[in-house]
């Protein structure tokens, strides 16, 4: 069927931009790099045409990568009902992005190396998405990650946008470490990287294995989606263009790592262990990042704290067993989540750069195609029925019930919060009077029909793809709690959320400041996001910082290493400059060396009694 | 004959002569001294050759001996030759002025 078609696309967009981009026209480098993807869009589709109902995995090998000893390593791609989701998902988010760039990049410098590079990202992660092997996976998983470094460093010329892509590319190293980790594991164990052979066997490999298996494979996911404690670069991942935050760093590659764990589930379902790890650090990740984002002023940083909140939900889907609703979840949220950065990239656009919401207010009037698709994300992200996050939200919360009705309850507040904080967002940018100098104005079409394809995705997405059923075949099934009271709490704590929001910035617009006045130590906690940067960088940073700088450089090498060749250096100048004595040019000089010498030697013999033999 | 003559005499008498040779060699500071200082070790050298060689009844040791003759009468040619051009260079003899190869 040609899968390799899928990937081959966005790189030949790659290397035709990244080559040759710098000669052409910008309207020819768009061409490329859109029409690639959308290339790859319809050949997607024409593959889900193709393949009927797909009960069966569909894998084609095209030749042998690694043959090495035991090693036995494939380029190969495989597509099922899970990949046929994450395809979609990308490929046609990925198009809709593409298009939005045209015009939200259109008065950027290095045009050419955007498109290059988001090409180059697309292919990376449809190879992610389509690899058969742990190995593969990887490569695409290293590759989109090389692809966020770039991206999020876009504006190189700025300090703190190539601080923060170092900050991403260094703590995805550590979820990376223990991705391979977990794969040399599964290799000693089963001696196979392909998903085929793991899961047929690891279905009786025991328990503790498959524990750490799967707690090795949830440090990778931590890196590359954002889970406690490894969350800290996605919000700085903000430097980089809104289309780059909307498409990797909020629909796509932060994904990644729950793609990979539900791609994983017959480890998981045989380590309980591991799936509770996953659904605490998930929660509590929902949890917190959702309290850091009801205090920032940061359209950008708001929508950062929410992606990591809305991942550590769909982690607790994961570790609840509830795969396909984490899934799902994944789904409307790319949906929802891509509109809102998108939302507020426009109203960046139209504010010439001006990104704190105190800056803002009363655009609704200025910018109404943007403000109405915005209200299309903002009621699926507060979980209003019958919009997309509602209904996968709602399978996460059940399925949490299931599994422990402390996460379930968390999970509520969390939701709460969630609507809270984007209905605070969309009161302080669209409500009110103005407060900002620039003068806002609405976005192109090329900017806002994306933006109006993606609010019709989150209005009805949630129905449109029931995710759920269509996995079925794939994911065990998970008990969910049948009890509709608790999908009313749910949409009840949204509801509150919102009219909490309202309260606070539009019928009382001073209530907030005084809120933050009188619970002065809280606010001060969540406003400085816990200080966790500080703590790492106290705890984490500095003692390596300083170790490398005191002990291995001034002490291990340029004390021990350089002291040692100097060292011998020296001694030999030494030992020269004794000997230089002995060569006095007098020959004389010389016949009482060998006087002595000989002398010496005959002694020698005569207190050894003659020649040694 | 030998009997009268012991052969550490011979022997002594060698180690003596060398050993003035090696005094004349590092005391004296003109070249022809020095140089017939080189002559007298090697003929001290060839003595105690001879003594062993009839010691051992053995003839190799005149065979040295007689390389040794032919080696130093060529190192006498061309060493003389040398001291003859370095006075005709320098107008003199003493040893510690033909010292210009030492900077």
């Amino acid at each position: 069927m040609q899968l390799w078609l899928i990937p081959f696309f966005p790189l030949a967009g790659f290397l035709i931009n990244g080559i040759f981009g710098r000669r052409f026209s910008k309207s020819l480098v768009n061409t490329v790099a859109v029409g690639s993807v959308l290339l790859s869009f319809l050949w997607v589709l024409k593959t889900i045409s193709a393949m009927g109902d797909l009960n069966t995995p569909h894998v084609e090998h095209y030749f042998t990568w690694i043959q090495s000893g035991a090693i036995n390593i494939g380029c190969d791609f495989l597509v099922d009902r899970l990949t046929i989701v994450m395809l979609l998902v990308v490929t046609g988010i990925g198009s809709l992005i593409h298009i939005y760039s045209i015009g939200y990049m259109s008065h950027e410098g290095g045009y050419y190396r955007f498109f290059a590079y988001l090409n180059l990202f697309m292919f990376f992660m449809l190879v992610l998405v389509l690899g058969a092997s742990f190995l593969l996976l990887f490569v695409g998983w290293e590759g989109v990650g090389l692809c966020s470094y770039l991206l999020i460093g876009f504006y190189f010329d700025k300090k703190f946008a190539t601080d923060a892509g170092n900050k991403a590319f260094i703590v995805n190293r550590i979820g990376d470490f223990g991705f391979s980790l977990a794969m040399f594991y599964i290799f000693k164990n089963f001696g196979s990287l392909d998903f085929d052979k793991v899961f047929q066997q690891a279905a009786s490999a025991p328990e503790w294995v498959l524990t750490t298996i799967g707690l090795l494979l949830m440090v990778g996911a931590c890196g590359k989606s954002a889970q406690i404690p490894l969350y800290v670069w996605l919000p700085d991942a903000m430097a980089g263009p809104t289309p780059v935050s909307a498409l990797i760093h909020a629909a796509t590659m932060v994904t990644a790592g729950v793609y990979m764990t539900a791609r994983s589930w017959v480890i998981f379902t045989h380590a309980p262990g591991a799936m509770d790890v996953i659904a605490v650090v998930g929660i509590a990740t929902a949890f917190l990042a959702a309290t850091i984002g009801l205090a920032q002023n940061d359209i950008k940083k708001v929508f950062a704290y929410s992606t990591v909140s809305q991942l550590g939900y769909m982690f607790v889907g994961i570790g609840s067993g509830a795969f396909s609703a984490g899934v799902y979840h994944l789904v409307t949220h790319a949906f929802f989540k891509a509109l809102l950065f998108l939302g507020a990239g426009s109203v960046i656009h139209a504010l010439s750069g001006e990104q704190d919401m105190r800056n803002m207010g009363g655009l609704r009037k200025k910018i109404p195609i943007t403000f109405w698709t915005m209200v299309c994300a903002w009621v699926a992200i507060s979980g209003v029925p019958p919009f997309s996050g509602f209904f996968s939200k709602d399978a996460i919360l059940l399925a949490a019930y299931g599994h422990s009705p402390a996460i379930y309850w968390i999970g509520v507040v969390t939701a709460g919060m969630t609507a809270f904080y984007v209905s605070r967002a969309m009161f302080m940018t669209f409500f009110g009077s103005y407060r900002g100098k620039a003068h806002p104005h609405e976005s192109p079409a090329v900017m806002w029909v994306p933006l109006a394809v993606l609010a019709a995705l989150s209005l009805v997405g949630g129905w449109l793809f029931p995710i759920p059923e269509f996995l079925k075949g794939i994911f065990p099934a998970f008990e969910e709690a049948e009890n509709h009271m608790l999908m009313y709490i749910s949409v009840f704590a949204g509801f509150a959320g919102i009219g909490l929001a309202y309260l606070m910035y539009v019928v009382k617009p001073g209530m907030a400041d005084s809120l933050a006045q009188t619970f002065k130590a809280p606010y001060q906690l969540i406003y400085n996001k816990y200080f966790v940067d500080e703590i790492y960088d106290a705890t984490v940073v500095r003692p390596v910082v300083g170790g490398s700088r005191i002990v291995l450089w001034k002490g291990v090498d340029a004390g021990l290493i350089d002291g040692i060749v100097n060292g011998v250096g020296a001694r030999c100048r030494d030992v020269g400059s004794l000997l230089r004595l002995l060569q006095s040019g007098n020959i004389r000089g010389y016949a009482t060396w060998v006087l002595f010498g000989s002398v010496a030697l005959i002694l020698a013999m005569g207190l050894y009694g003659g020649l040694p033999r | 004959m030998m009997n009268a003559v012991p052969i550490s005499w011979f022997l002594t008498l060698s180690a003596i002569l060398f050993a003035l040779g090696v005094a004349g060699f590092l005391f004296r500071r003109n070249i022809i001294t020095v140089f017939m200082s080189i002559e007298l070790m090697l003929n001290a050298v060839n003595l105690s050759f001879v003594t062993f060689s009839y010691q051992h009844k053995e003839v190799s040791g005149h065979l040295f001996t007689f390389f040794v003759m032919v080696v130093a009468a060529a190192e006498a040619a061309v060493g003389l030759a040398i001291i003859l051009t370095v006075f005709k260079g320098r107008s003199t003899l003493n040893i510690d002025d033909v010292n210009s190869m030492k900077n």
